[in-house]
């Protein structure tokens, strides 16, 4: 892990859809001024004629992406998550939800991962808002060669997506050939004693958390839940079943994230104790990414130390 | 299937940028076309130029120094912040919970670089908080937190937002008795936004008098030239037909930034928006007009290049 390659999903995000314009003729891209940002310009420098820029106006990015998925075009929507989910909320849920029109919403800057852009950009209740949208599908990858393998999946579905990713480099964890579909999630361990659920850039900190815990002769199981959105059930009841502690990790509120979902989902078909790691209701601030998730409990050690107390004060964790 | 969409052009490649001609600050006065000047005096508007120099420096040495933020905005818009802070605004920095004091809204918060420098050197807060800009635990947020630092008004970085506060606060001084001023900073990528219009009607329609638009009309936002990408043109007709009164100006002269505050704070029914044509990076040669430079940080050097022909530019 330590010297695992790094890569930022939206570097991959970008290469896919140059890509994807090759394959796909349909496919056009809406932009709001941060193309640079979001790397679509490798896509706008060879397709021109479906490519749009908007300028600083995702309200009209968005109701124009349906009013294009309309003429048959498939239309993917990009900016930040903040202002996709929050500036453009209601045009996303009243015209491309309710609607059921093909558009796809692509958003980087998932999370406090942001760092040092401050609370105004870091989304924090992306997920929640899109989760609670019906006929959404969330998908929110941890790696590069995820954001692109499913990238891929994305284009072919049929219906509104939100397709989320972060803004920094990531550990690449997964080998080309990985196969990925949506709603399936991706078992990475098998665990004993609890199992971690993470999505997005939580993953590789849980692979973290694997190793730390393994240590103190505690076997934790992971699971890459890359879709929030409908969400693998069966892999989260399996889960339950096998260990008695599940634990949830996001980067994103614990309010409505996947933290809810899981607990939700477990609430029904099979309660246990759940742990949820992510933003605990607070706005962060800006600093170096490493400084806030260490500050709100969201990196490795604390993630690993909570855990560990846990099990301490609960006999019957100990399995 | 046949694709049917207007062809829009984006301009991100950095050799084009170095390709095109720089708009000499010449040629941009001879766009506004400024009304006859008033006398300011002469030592006014020299201690504005070495103020505004210093919020240069401090802006780019503060985003160097974070290793992030955004310097072609907080030098475009750091003469304007000069002249408020320093000439124009009601303020009193010991108190800046003053109920009277003028108001300043920064709409385009990423450039909030020069705002801090501007606050810190009027008094706000120690200047060697700016050291600590973006770090964890600062007072000094990534864009601007008006809970945690003194002197803002309002949080920002969303943009499109400022017009519509200062619109609030007009209102709000119009209901309870108040004659403050609320002065309110957008930049041509922020105006894109439609609820700047929405704000920008209801002020022309409430007549909020007391509110002053300052426009950073500097062409440019992050994908490059706003007139390649969504164009403001024609901006004064859109005002107009907003019922605003509209100045026009060249934000880097301080005679005629003056003669536009002048004008602005003269008894109106209508709110006034000075449109000042800026230049995006202005004073370091390289980040001159050039988006490359809109949220990047120099590097030591590039900073060591930028310091050292911010010294030398003597006004
Ligand atoms: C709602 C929203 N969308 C996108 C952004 C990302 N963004 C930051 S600055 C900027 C361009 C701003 O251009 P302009 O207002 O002209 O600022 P200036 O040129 O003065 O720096 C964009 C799109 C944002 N901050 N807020
Ligand atoms: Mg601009």
């Amino acid at each position: 892990m330590a010297n695992a390659l790094l890569k930022p999903m939206r570097v991959a995000f970008g290469e896919t859809l140059l890509e994807l314009g090759a394959e796909i003729p349909n496919l056009v891209v809406l932009d709001a001024d941060i193309s640079s940002s979001l790397h679509t310009f490798h896509f706008a420098q060879q397709y021109p004629n479906r490519h749009i820029n908007f300028g600083v106006a995702e309200q009209n990015m968005m109701i124009s992406a349906a009013g294009l998925a309309t003429t048959g075009l498939i239309p993917i929507a990009c900016t930040y998550a903040t202002f996709a989910t929050m500036r453009a909320c209601e045009q996303i849920r009243s015209f491309i939800c309710y609607a059921n029109l093909n558009v796809k919403i692509a958003a980087s800057h998932g999370g406090i991962e942001v760092g040092w852009d401050g609370p105004t950009h870091q989304a924090t209740e992306d997920i929640a808002i899109t989760r609670a949208m019906p006929n959404m599908t969330v998908v929110s990858p941890a790696d590069a060669i995820a954001a692109s393998a499913l990238l891929r999946q994305v284009i072919q579905h049929q219906g509104p997506v939100y397709f989320r990713m972060g803004r920094n480099p990531v550990p690449i964890l997964y080998d080309k050939n990985q196969p990925f579909s949506i709603g399936k999630s991706i078992r990475l361990h098998n665990g004993v004693h609890l199992t971690l659920v993470a999505t997005g850039v939580m993953v590789s900190i849980g692979l973290e958390v694997v190793e730390r815990l393994a240590q103190h002769g505690i076997q934790a199981g992971l699971i890459d839940m890359h879709t929030i959105k409908p969400i693998d059930q069966d892999a989260i009841i399996e889960a339950a079943q096998q260990t008695p502690l599940i634990a949830t990790l996001e980067d994103h509120n614990i309010v409505g994230g996947l933290g809810a979902a899981v607990a939700e989902i477990l609430s029904e078909a099979c309660p246990r104790r759940i742990l949820r790691f992510g933003v605990p209701d607070v706005f962060s601030e800006s600093g170096n990414p490493k400084d806030l998730f260490r500050k709100l409990g969201m990196d490795a050690e604390s993630i690993t130390h909570r855990i560990m107390q846990s099990i301490a004060l609960n006999p019957e964790l100990r399995g | 299937m046949k694709i049917f969409i207007h062809r829009t052009r984006i301009c991100l490649d950095k050799r084009l940028y170095c390709a095109t001609i720089k708009l000499s600050d010449k040629r941009l006065r001879n766009r506004t076309s400024p009304p006859k000047s008033m006398k300011h005096n002469p030592e006014t508007i020299l201690s504005l130029q070495r103020i505004a120099k210093r919020i240069r420096i401090e802006s780019v040495r503060m985003i160097a120094n974070a290793g992030s933020g955004h310097p072609g905005g907080s030098l475009s818009e750091a003469d304007i912040l000069a002249a408020l802070y320093f000439h124009v605004m009601r303020i009193d920095p010991k108190n800046p919970a003053w109920e009277d004091r003028d108001r300043f809204i920064l709409s385009k918060g990423h450039a909030c670089a020069g705002l801090y420098a501007t606050l810190a050197l009027r008094g706000f807060f120690p200047i060697e908080q700016l050291a600590t800009f973006r770090c964890c635990g600062s007072i000094l947020q990534g864009h601007p937190d008006m809970k945690k630092t003194p002197g803002v008004e309002m949080t920002a970085g969303p943009l499109g937002n400022g017009l519509g506060a200062g619109v609030g606060m007009a209102l709000g001084a119009r209901i309870t008795g108040k004659t403050f001023r609320v002065f309110v900073l957008i930049g041509d990528g922020d105006a894109q936004e439609g609820c700047t219009w929405e704000a920008a009607m209801l002020a022309g329609h409430q007549k909020l008098n007391h509110l002053i638009c300052i426009y950073d009309y500097n062409r440019s936002q992050v994908d490059g030239r706003t007139d390649e990408i969504v164009s403001l043109h024609p901006v004064e007709e859109k005002w107009l037909a907003m019922n605003w009164d509209v100045r026009k100006i060249y934000g880097h002269d301080f005679t005629q930034i003056l003669d536009a505050f002048v004008w602005s704070c003269q008894p109106r029914q209508k709110p006034a928006v000075i449109i000042a044509y800026t230049i995006k990076g202005k004073g370091v040669s390289f980040m001159e007009d050039n988006a490359a430079w809109h949220g990047k940080a120099p590097n030591k050097e590039q900073l060591e290049w930028a310091l050292k022909e911010l010294a030398e530019e003597e006004n």
